[in-house]
């Protein structure tokens, strides 16, 4: 049986969810992969999205994230990967309407879904009045967390007006309309880090789209 | 990451059949835990099958007694956001509020997050060696890095911690997991479904091998002069697991005798920790400083801390005390 030796950096993780070594392969110190073509191909399936309002057909390997198959099958980088471990919320989208963290949803799992990245927020040139507000209130530096955070605050907004409490919400038994306190917006959007540390601008960009 | 095969199932024996037929493959829910162990190489499946669509698994049903039957497919965002629960069982949503992120949230689901596995930084690096990962190459996390490890019940093989949130407030409340198998359908309550990890920490929990969660059920809620609070300290104020939590739900008699209590604390062992010495301890009277002080005491006493983690003692201790006060008021 042939084996074909890939050269691969030591301690470098592979990220990439279209690689097929198998992570855990002891590389025995030398650096190397063994891999033997044939006995773990790629396995792949199809899967059908409707994204940012046009439906796509394809055909995946079943590793691939919605993140992955934004970025690397459909070119829609928006969304970005920063830590791919459900850590940082840079690559939140809408699923169905909710957001989450494209990084760790499955898109086989997700199969049939209505997506929405940063890309599907604007209506033509009009931009989403949360985008507005992010502009209007400097709510970014480098910019690499922005649509995540965007796609992040319109479903957060969406969960208070379906008003779902958080963990800082007064009464959590009462229902009713909750107030969109600075404190309700940070402990809601605790899972979007930005490095920039922008957040003093972010919260009042969220709270002022809210109004 | 190793290729998989993915199926989906519409019900429960059917997920449990399709398990059956592939001995490495593993049920799916939201894949928040799990497609990230897979990412790092912990878990290696052949197949998944996704139990997020099993019909009738993501409802929470109402009995006659007003308990719940949660299914396992139910998100923890619906079950936190669940008027229901809020009104009954508010120790529960806090808890689950208190956990992860708004997006994970969204994903993850109730049997998901009930098996979700430690967030020991040796159990998540396959450089390492780890009992729990692979059984018989040691626990470096002993003499290690080990913070944020247990200081009740573990043994020389895993010092771990379970990070679940969510079922520190089920053991408090006394809830019960149901599971199917291919030996058919069971019962267990939780804190029992846990197991502490004597000689053999890779096993969390009681469930079989191919046994499915089907549902958590909740007992009749809690009389109304019931209390419940859910505490967590964590190193940052939010978006992290918890260094330690206490979720408590409190019976007093209108006389404010203490006639029920039950404690269990998160965050300090390899299961959910009930603190049932603390509980007997202020069962019968009223709550006052001095008695919360003694519970907390009587619990912690039992506790071995390992070398960097004695923070806990005192911080379980001042979290069992402060709540306690706090539901009292
Ligand atoms: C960055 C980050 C921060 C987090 N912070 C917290 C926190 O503070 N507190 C907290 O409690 N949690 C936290 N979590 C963990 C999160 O709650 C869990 O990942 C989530 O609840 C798992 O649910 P899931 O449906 O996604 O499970 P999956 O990842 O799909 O599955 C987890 C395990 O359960 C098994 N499984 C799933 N469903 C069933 C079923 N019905 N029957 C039998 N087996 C099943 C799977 O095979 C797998 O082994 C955090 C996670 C991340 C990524
Ligand atoms: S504490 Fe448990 S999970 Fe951590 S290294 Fe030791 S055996 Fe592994
Ligand atoms: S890339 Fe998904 S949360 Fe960081
Ligand atoms: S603007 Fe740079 S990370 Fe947020």
């Amino acid at each position: 049986m042939p084996i074909t030796d890939i050269p691969r950096p030591l301690g470098k993780k592979l990220q990439d969810g279209r690689s097929f070594f198998p992570s855990g392969v002891a590389d025995g110190g030398a650096g190397r992969v063994r891999l033997v073509p044939g006995i773990e191909p790629p396995i792949l399936a199809d899967v059908r999205l409707r994204i940012n309002g046009t439906e796509h057909q394809l055909t995946i390997d079943t590793r691939t994230s919605l993140l992955d198959l934004l970025r690397e099958h459909l070119d829609l980088t928006g969304a970005k990967k920063g830590c791919d471990h459900g850590q940082c919320g840079a690559c939140t989208i809408l699923i169905d309407g909710r957001r989450a963290n494209a990084c760790l949803a499955l898109a086989v799992a997700h199969n049939g879904a209505e997506i929405v990245s940063v890309e599907g927020l604007a209506d033509g040139d009009i931009l989403h009045p949360l985008q507005r507000a992010f502009i209007e209130h400097d709510a970014f530096q480098c910019g690499y967390c922005t649509p995540g955070q965007l796609c992040s605050a319109v479903g957060m907004l969406d969960e208070v007006r379906d008003g779902w409490p958080s963990a800082v919400t007064p009464l959590l038994a009462a229902e009713g309309e909750i107030e969109l306190t600075a404190a309700e917006i940070r402990e809601r959007m605790n899972g979007n880090l930005c490095r920039c540390g922008a957040y003093a601008n972010i919260v009042p960009a969220i709270g002022d789209a809210a109004a | 990451m190793r290729p998989f095969r993915f199926e989906r199932a519409t019900d429960a024996q059917q997920a449990v059949a399709l398990l059956g037929d592939a001995p490495d493959a593993r049920y799916l829910g939201g894949g928040t835990n799990l497609v990230d162990l897979m990412r790092l190489g912990v878990e290696t499946p052949g197949t998944l099958i996704d139990v997020t669509r099993l019909v009738g698994y993501d409802r929470i049903d109402e009995g006659d007694d007003g308990g719940l039957r949660i299914g396992a497919a139910v998100r923890n965002s619906d079950l936190a956001a669940d008027p229901r629960v809020r009104e009954r069982y508010p120790v529960l949503a806090e808890a689950v509020l208190h956990g992860a992120s708004g997006q994970l949230r969204n994903l993850a689901t109730v049997g998901g997050n009930l098996l979700q596995r430690t967030r020991c930084a040796y159990f998540t690096d396959v450089t390492k060696p780890c009992n729990k990962r692979a059984l018989g190459t040691g626990c470096p996390a002993r003499e290690g890095r080990h913070h944020n490890h247990a200081i009740f019940g573990h043994s020389e093989h895993c010092v771990a911690t379970h990070p679940s949130d969510m079922a520190v407030a089920l053991a408090a409340l006394g809830a019960t997991v149901h599971a199917l198998g291919p030996a058919g359908a069971r019962t267990i309550p939780i804190p029992g479904f846990y197991r502490l990890p004597e000689d053999a920490p890779h096993r969390d929990t009681l469930l079989e091998p191919g046994e499915l969660i089907t549902a958590v059920e909740l007992g009749p809620p809690p009389g109304r002069q019931t209390r419940q609070r859910y505490r967590k300290v964590r190193e940052r104020r939010s978006f992290a697991f918890a260094l330690a939590s206490v979720a408590a739900v409190l019976d007093l008699e209108s006389s404010g005798t203490v006639s029920d209590v039950r404690i269990a604390l998160g965050g300090v062992a390899h299961m959910p920790w009930r603190a049932t010495r603390a509980e007997v301890a202020l069962r019968g009277a009223p709550v006052t400083p001095e008695r919360a002080t003694e519970a907390a005491q009587a619990e912690l006493e039992y506790a071995q801390p390992l070398r960097d983690n004695s923070y806990k003692v005192e911080l379980a201790h001042n979290l069992i005390a402060a709540t306690l006060m706090e539901l009292a008021a």
